[in-house]
This record gives structure tokens, sequence and C-alpha cells, in this order.
């Protein structure tokens, strides 16, 4: 028999709960969900993040343009759980396929989103608290919101802006910072600088922050959540310089999805968010590696 | 040359011309960020651990070590002393690189030793040894807090916890690995 799959199952049993218990969540309140193909003629170019090809098509690394193809054609509240595809990530948090969740709402902003956040969780817990590997994360009261800049001069010594031009903004988020967060409760960290949103709408009265936030649960990255750019110019300059960057890096030129742009003009204000739902299941199951809870990662076929 | 993803547990590479090795390994990623790589590295020359965050399109020289079958002769003021048997080149290891393996060193025993160049930075100790206790207090009876086991000195001044019925002038077998008794020889 193959005990490390054999011992997997009660943690598997409990992920099948957990995405049944977010379905119920979503379709109880008033979200319609949708499936959209997952494999695509092309994603949204980002520079960090590296689509698996299919034939000359490519894996969806989300299903973020087709859920606004949709939001554009007047579906109000959607939401989907499917496989993802990214190249090149495997470590004890990710796996080059994984699963997605992805909410949309029309006529909401950010800010909205982090409170769906909060009643998602609630949902799941009921009773409140979360032991994972020795934190106990509260989830009765609110959840921390701390902006970026508040962050980087809480836990480090320079500011985001000139680690951003110090090139070291990442390591930065990733090493120091990350690891502190949602503790004690979850936290939000919010109000990312514009460049590193390329699908987010800026802050009307400030330009340069990008209304984005991620949540984070005793230290995980668990959702990347954002009030949706609607422009279809500025959205194609940021395509274009992103798919500029990429071609440079790989030498081939790069195409831009010209279908989303196009339906783009017909999108109302809208925001949306994407959960790791392997993440979440290593939450709600403390368990230390993403490994654990899915039936096989790459090295086990 | 190695790329980032070639980076994983026990990869031997050389940073600043001098061998480390991966002694943890973990990829990660900030949402929308660029891939980061942490590596958990030790010096194999000086055994300090530290971390260091990598991003791809770093590449890394691999650092060439080769293991080579030799005695240990003796140990003086300039350290241990190792034999290669096949070309007589004598290598001289501290015992600040040999740490507690220099316990386990008896003379002519064969190892293999690790070199970096010419540079010996680390011996591969048979599993077992045959040592022989030097000191060790008979056990006291009634003595439960201990268990049935008590502390005693082998010849080379290490010190492990030994059943109650060994005595001084035993001689005792020791895994090598964990350090710890594994029987009684019989002479």
């Amino acid at each position: 028999m193959n005990h490390s799959l054999a011992h997997k199952q009660q943690r598997l049993k409990q992920r099948a709960r957990i995405i049944q218990t977010i379905r119920a969540f979503f379709i109880d309140t008033g979200f319609l969900e949708i499936e959209t193909p997952h494999r695509i003629p092309l994603n949204a170019p980002e520079v960090h993040i590296t689509p698996l090809p299919s034939q000359d098509w490519q894996l969806h690394t989300s299903p973020e343009l087709a859920m606004k193809r949709l939001l554009a054609a007047g579906y109000d509240n959607i939401f989907q759980i499917c496989p993802c595809w990214r190249a090149e990530e495997l470590g004890s948090r990710h796996l080059p396929e994984f699963t997605l969740l992805e909410w949309y709402r029309s006529h909401c902003d950010y800010q909205d989103l982090m409170t769906d956040c909060e009643k998602l969780f609630r949902h799941l817990l009921p009773d409140s608290t979360l032991l994972y590997q020795d934190q106990q994360v509260d989830l009765q009261q609110p959840f921390e919101r701390l902006t970026i800049a508040d962050a980087f001069s809480r836990y480090t010594d320079t500011t985001a802006w000139q680690a951003l031009k110090d090139d070291c903004f990442d390591e930065l988020i990733a090493i120091t910072i990350e690891p502190q967060l949602g503790l004690a409760r979850p936290t939000i960290l919010y109000d990312y600088p514009a460049e590193l949103a390329s699908l987010a709408r800026r802050k009307a009265d400030q330009p340069e922050i990008a209304e984005r936030f991620e949540l984070y649960v005793a230290g995980i990255e668990l959702a990347n959540g954002f009030s949706e750019l609607i422009d279809p110019v500025e959205q194609r300059q940021r395509f274009k310089n992103d798919a500029r960057i990429i071609a440079q890096q790989t030498n081939r030129p790069l195409q831009i999805p010209e279908p989303f742009l196009n339906d783009l003009q017909q999108m109302p204000p809208a925001a949306g968010i994407a959960l790791g739902i392997d993440r979440l299941v290593m939450l709600l199951t403390n368990a230390e590696s993403i490994d654990q809870v899915v039936a096989f990662t790459p090295q086990d076929l | 040359m190695y790329s980032c993803s070639d980076l994983k547990k026990g990869l031997k590479i050389l940073i600043d011309g001098e061998p480390h090795v991966i002694a943890g390994f973990d990829f990660t990623k900030p949402g929308k960020g660029q891939a980061l790589y942490k590596c958990k590295l030790r010096n194999m020359l000086t055994g300090a651990l530290f971390d260091r965050t990598y991003r791809s399109g770093e590449s890394f020289e691999p650092a060439s070590l080769e293991e080579r079958d030799m005695q240990f002769l003796y140990q003086d003021d300039s350290g241990y002393v190792f034999m290669d048997q096949k070309t007589y080149e004598q290598t001289i290891l501290t015992e600040e690189v040999l740490g507690d393996d220099k316990y386990f060193l008896i003379d002519n025993m064969e190892v293999k030793v690790l070199l970096f160049g010419e540079r010996g930075i680390g011996i591969t100790l048979p599993i077992f040894v045959n040592l022989r206790v030097t000191v060790s207090d008979p056990w006291v009876k009634g003595d439960t807090a201990a268990g049935n086991s008590k502390p005693a000195t082998v010849e080379t001044g290490y010190n492990l916890q030994v059943p109650s019925f060994v005595e001084e002038g035993t001689l005792i077998q020791i895994d090598t690995r964990t350090g710890e008794y594994v029987t009684r020889v019989k002479e």
C-alpha cells in the first residue's frame, strides 16, 4: 500500500468538507458558480507569473480575465473554484498546479472584499479560533488592517517606496514582514504601490497607490484582492509595458488579450479576489506543507 | 553551473570561493512578486550556518569535493594526521573541522576524508567503533531516577550513557551516527 497517500486521507476528507462549505457560503449569499475554460489562448501578461504552454495555447494562471468578461456582460456576483497552473512554482506553499477560489462583485470595491473575507472565515470556523503550528489566531475580532506603508515602518527600517527603488521590496515582504502578519488575528495588508498591481484601480486621491490587498493568516499569504481597473486605455498601456518586459526576458514577442480589453469597455465598477484553497486547507488542517493537502504532488506522479 | 531551479537540500556550491552545503531550502513568492529561493547554507570550512535568499536568474558554481580513503595515523600539535594509503600523501585536519568525530578516531582507523582541493574538510567514520571504558562509577542499586543507565567515559575522552552492567575496562561498541552505546564487545 502507498502509505504516504493513505495517511493523507483524513486531511483530504477535511479538504472536501472545506470546499463544500465555501461553495455553500457563496451560493447562499447569492453568488453564481461559474466554470470557465482552463485552457486559453492567452493569459494577462504578468512579469512574475509564467504560464504553462498547452499546444499553442496556455493553461490559465487564474480565471481572472474570463470572470471579468462575465462581469462586463452583466453577471453581478460570481465565483469559481478551479485548478490553475504556474510554471516553476514549487515549495512548501507552492505547487505548479494548485486550486484557486476567485470571487467577483460588481459595484463593490476592495473594502467590501475585506469584509467578505471576515465573513467567509467566520463561516468556516464558527468557534472563532484557529490553531496553526502553535499559533493561536483569533477570528472573533475584526481582521487587522495594515497599509503597506505602515507595515514597512513597523517591521523594517526603510519605506516601501525606497525598497522599490533599492530593488528589495519582494525580499522585505516575503522574508521580513510576512512571517509577522496574521499571528494574533488575520491581517489585511493593503494599499500597494500602483506598479505592483497591474490589473487594479488606482486610488482617486492618491494615484501612486492601488486599491489592492493581501490577506495573511498565521504568517501565510492566503488571498490577493483589488478594486478592478476598468479603464481599457490604461489597462492596455499596463499590458503593453509588462508584455515588453516579458518579451525582453524571453526573446519572444508577446500578444495582449484583445477580447478581454474589448469587453472591459462595458465592465461596471467591480472588485475581485483570488484565494489559495490549498493554503486555506493547510491552515484549517494544521498542515506544515502544501504537499500534505493534495492527493498527488508532481514528484508523486 | 547550477541555476536556481537546481537548488535543493544537500547541494554543494561555491560562495566567495568556499564550499557551502544547502542545509535547508524553500521556494517562495510574494503575491504578484518575483520568485525567491530561500536557502539555509552551511560553510563547509567553518561550519557557520546562515540564511541567504536568491532570485531566479542567479547561477552557482558547483563545489568540487573529493572523498578519499585514508588511514588515521596520529594526533599532534598540528592536528589530526591522515594518510592516503595509495599515494602515502598526508593530510592534516584540525580539531575544529573534526568536531565530535575526533572522539571516535583510533590509531590506524580507516576513514573517508572529504577534500576541498588539497584541504581536508571532514571525515566519514565507520558506522561502529569499539572503544574502551576508562571511567565509570559502579551503578548504585536503587538509583531508579537514571533508569538502568549510568555515565561513562571512554579512552578518547568521550562521555556517554551506558547500561549499569558495563564496568571500567570493558570494550564497548558505539554508533558514530548517534554517538550512543550499542553493545559490549566480546574479547
